[in-house]
């Protein structure tokens, strides 16, 4: 019989940690604009920077894609311009 | 397709420009509300990173055995764009993770997979910009890694217990949230081959920048 109680006080003890790490049960309801910083962060901030991360990532590189063919194009040119300028 | 280059980009432009209003509109998402509605941004550029890692792949292959030029242009300007659309999905994938997970980033294998495809390409354009003479070739072995890779980033959320959501969420998606989907899926694809062809004309360019300053020279 003490053995019987040993276990099971034993086996209390090492469940305590399951039990203490539950989360507090609800005993009352929290309207939405009292939620915890955490909880009650906004989703429509990170919605909009999504979007803008992606016109601004493929407006920008469809930018420096038109400027570096303008680059080549301007180089083709002064070569062209140099070797049929150039006396032979 | 020099003609319809201007067609397709207004095109492209006004479904990027409808896309917001056609996604305000679809419905909310049970558990993760509005936040949800960046997967139709984020799902397509992960889709469009993908194909353009398989083709950089597939050109850089016919680089190596066939010796085609044409392979090469194709190989880098795919390489570049899927750096491009890494940036995209790397950013926008924890904007939403932060709201539906709590975290802005874990190392689960679809992220941890995505983000080392992100670097082989990022490695491909490194050694073909600095690399010197021949790089071209130890550049295309890589991409042949990086598309290899593909299939495990497309898979390892069915093959591994990671949070992120599985395959099976886009082709079951309801009505209402598959029809502003399926729209961002397309302009996202036209607007990536006309990227493509640009790109490619570029590199075209360049190449015969360097055969005339070549012919200058002799």
């Amino acid at each position: 019989m003490p053995r019987r109680l040993l276990i099971a006080l034993l086996s209390l003890i090492l469940t305590a940690p399951a039990l203490l790490a539950q989360p507090p049960q609800q005993n009352e309801y929290v309207p939405i604009d009292q939620l915890p910083p955490q909880e009650a962060m906004p989703a429509a901030p990170l919605l909009i920077g999504a979007y803008i991360v992606v016109w601004l990532g493929l407006m920008g590189y469809l930018f420096w894609i038109w400027r570096r063919i303008a680059r080549v194009e301007a180089d083709m040119q002064a070569l062209q311009r140099r070797t049929t300028g150039s006396p032979r | 397709m020099r003609k319809a280059f201007i067609p397709l980009l207004v095109v492209a432009t006004a479904m990027f420009a409808y896309a917001p209003i056609f996604i305000a509109n679809a419905p909310y998402e049970s558990t993760m509300l509005l936040i949800q509605k960046v997967m139709y941004f984020h799902a397509p550029s992960g889709m469009v990173m993908l194909i353009s890692g398989v083709i950089s792949g597939v050109a850089s292959a016919l680089f190596l055995f066939r010796k085609s030029r044409a392979a090469d242009h194709v190989a880098l300007a795919a390489a570049e764009l899927t750096a491009v659309y890494g940036v995209i999905v790397l950013l926008s994938g924890p904007l939403w993770a932060r709201k539906a997970w709590g975290v802005w980033w874990v190392w689960d294998a679809r992220l941890t997979m995505a983000f080392v495809g992100w670097l082989i390409a990022l490695a491909y354009l490194v050694v073909r910009k600095y690399g010197g003479p021949g790089s071209e070739k130890l550049a295309a072995g890589l991409a042949l890694f990086g598309a290899a890779n593909v299939p495990f980033i497309y898979l390892s959320v069915n093959i591994w217990r990671t949070i992120h959501p599985q395959t099976t969420v886009a082709p079951t998606l309801p009505a209402g949230m598959r029809e502003p989907f399926w729209f961002c899926v397309a302009a996202f694809f036209l607007l990536y081959s006309l990227l493509m062809t640009t790109r490619v004309r570029l590199e075209r360019q360049r190449a015969t920048l360097d055969d005339l300053y070549l012919a200058a020279e002799d």
